[in-house]
């Protein structure tokens, strides 16, 4: 297959990479070692692999990589600065708000673009925001609680040391 | 998926001069939330997809002479949330807050839901458009759930589009550009009932890209009621637009189109009639109601789809004129 050359911001980062047209982002940013972006249903149902792109949450199943090019990418690896913990995910921290941990990436970055727009969100619209990412098997009630505790206390949440590592990329 | 030749065209001319006269051969990219599903499973296998997305003129919603003109890459989010459309358009803006996550609605754009293919699982089990086997469609003695009660075959999908129903009530048209020149279709003529397997359900032609729709002006009261079994990530199982031009607190003219019970939008100009230089009260609402479902014909497992399009009709109206 023919390749062509992406440039794109993934997580603050400049990046080069040789990709085909086919390509889905979600394959690449696998590829690239984002393994943060989970590969769910494939079909824009589960948002498991939901990004930012330009500060807006997508599937990213449901996008060429070629989409992305000249645009930033969020994804989960880019949430904490450093040691600190972003607040939302101190916040699912703090209310247990995973099981399995599959869709919480997912969760967290429909939260993060939902609070980095609406930083004091409705309940209403916590789930309206979350509505994009399933869980199968913990539920909801915690996630949202979670992301109605972030919003309400950014200030704790962004000392808070990062838990030991789990994946490093 | 097959592999393909990737064109990013920076203008109009220069994207339909990559495309072609047949079916198959090119592809036009903008969302990518149905095109990348139907590539997927290898429904659609285009050797050239054109990217549109960098055309800066196919974007932004204006006021203009004609009424309000919207970009065919204006996203779901930016429709919903639009104060041009929300102020005289409310049919349009809640039809498109209805698809159920902000992702797909980051990604999906205007132009994209109205081209989008059929949902239904014996077309996208690629059975074909019409599900056709030894000369007769599978979906009458078939799992017909989610298809249609209007129309009669041998189309028996319903027309996925989430704003076609708004805009066939609001009088739209849409743009159809090639390399030969540009044509306006009003909406309601864009959708097609196919009569054989080899037409599309638009009439969009391979060389054409849709570039924009242009929604009258005229003050209306309109609205959209969908129905859904799920409130998060599902299709809508039956829903109705209206549009209502006032005279006082009576209707001087209706338009009631369904959605989601016909391979294209389903209109009613009974239910419409039915309201005629009367108030809208919970009684007309349901008589219209009523009226709109008289000629349905429901499929073996489809007819609770009846009672919900006809509450869809009385919802749509007295939320029509509540605002």
């Amino acid at each position: 297959m023919k390749t062509m050359e992406l440039r794109v911001t993934v997580n603050g980062q400049p990046r080069k990479w040789s990709i085909g047209p086919g390509d889905l982002l979600l394959d690449v940013l696998r590829r690239e070692g984002f393994f943060g972006v989970k590969r769910g249903c494939e079909k824009g149902e589960c948002g498991s692999c939901t990004v930012l792109v330009d500060g807006r949450a997508v599937n990213s199943c449901l996008m060429f990589a070629a989409k992305v090019q000249g645009c930033e990418v969020l994804t989960i690896e880019g949430l904490a600065d450093g040691d600190r913990l972003d607040p939302i995910q101190g916040a699912f921290l703090d209310h247990g708000a995973a099981q399995c941990g599959f869709c919480t990436p997912g969760m967290i970055l429909a939260a993060k673009w939902l609070l980095d727009k609406n930083p004091h969100p409705s309940e209403d619209e916590v789930r309206e925001a979350m509505a994009g990412v399933l869980c199968r098997c913990t539920g909801y009630i915690k996630p949202v609680e979670a992301v109605l505790a972030a919003a309400k206390q950014p200030a704790k949440r962004a000392t808070r040391k990062r838990e030991p590592a789990g994946v490093a990329r | 998926m097959e592999s393909f030749a990737y064109a990013n065209p920076a203008t109009v001319e220069e994207a339909v001069g990559q495309l072609a006269a047949q079916w198959g051969e090119a592809d036009v990219l903008a969302g990518g939330t149905d095109l990348i599903s139907l590539m997927k499973e290898n429904l659609h296998a285009p050797r050239r997809v054109v990217n549109i997305k960098n055309i800066k003129a196919l974007e932004g919603i204006r006021k203009t002479a004609a009424g309000l003109r919207i970009g065919a890459l204006v996203t779901m989010d930016e429709l919903a949330k639009s104060a041009l459309v929300l102020a005289g358009y409310r049919a349009l803006a809640e039809a498109a807050a209805g698809i159920p996550s902000p992702q797909i609605r980051h990604m999906g754009t205007v132009g994209g839901d109205l081209c989008q293919r059929p949902r239904c699982w014996y077309y996208r089990g690629g059975f074909g458009l019409l599900a056709m086997k030894d000369g007769k469609s599978l979906v009458p003695e078939g799992e017909n759930k989610y298809h249609a009660i209007f129309g009669g075959g041998p189309a028996y999908f319903v027309s996925a589009s989430s704003l076609g129903p708004a805009l066939v009530a609001l009088g739209a048209k849409v743009k159809l550009v090639s390399a030969k020149g540009a044509r306006e279709v009003p909406v309601a003529q864009f959708f097609v009932t196919p009569k054989d397997g080899d037409t599309r359900e638009i009439a969009l032609r391979p060389d054409e890209i849709l570039t924009e729709v242009v929604v009258p002006g005229a003050a209306v009261k309109s609205a959209t009621y969908e129905v859904r079994q799920k409130t998060a990530l599902d299709w809508p199982l039956a829903t109705a637009s209206v549009a209502l031009e006032m005279n006082g607190t009576t209707v001087k003219s209706a338009k009631i189109v369904l959605g989601h019970v016909a391979p294209a939008p389903w209109d009613s100009p009974a239910a419409a009639h039915s309201l005629a230089g009367k108030q809208v009260t919970e009684a007309t609402a349901e008589a219209a109601g009523k009226a709109a479902v008289a000629d349905a014909r429901p499929l073996s497992q489809n007819a609770y789809k009846v009672t919900l399009a006809k509450v869809a009709v009385k919802r749509a109206l007295l939320n029509a004129v509540k605002g």
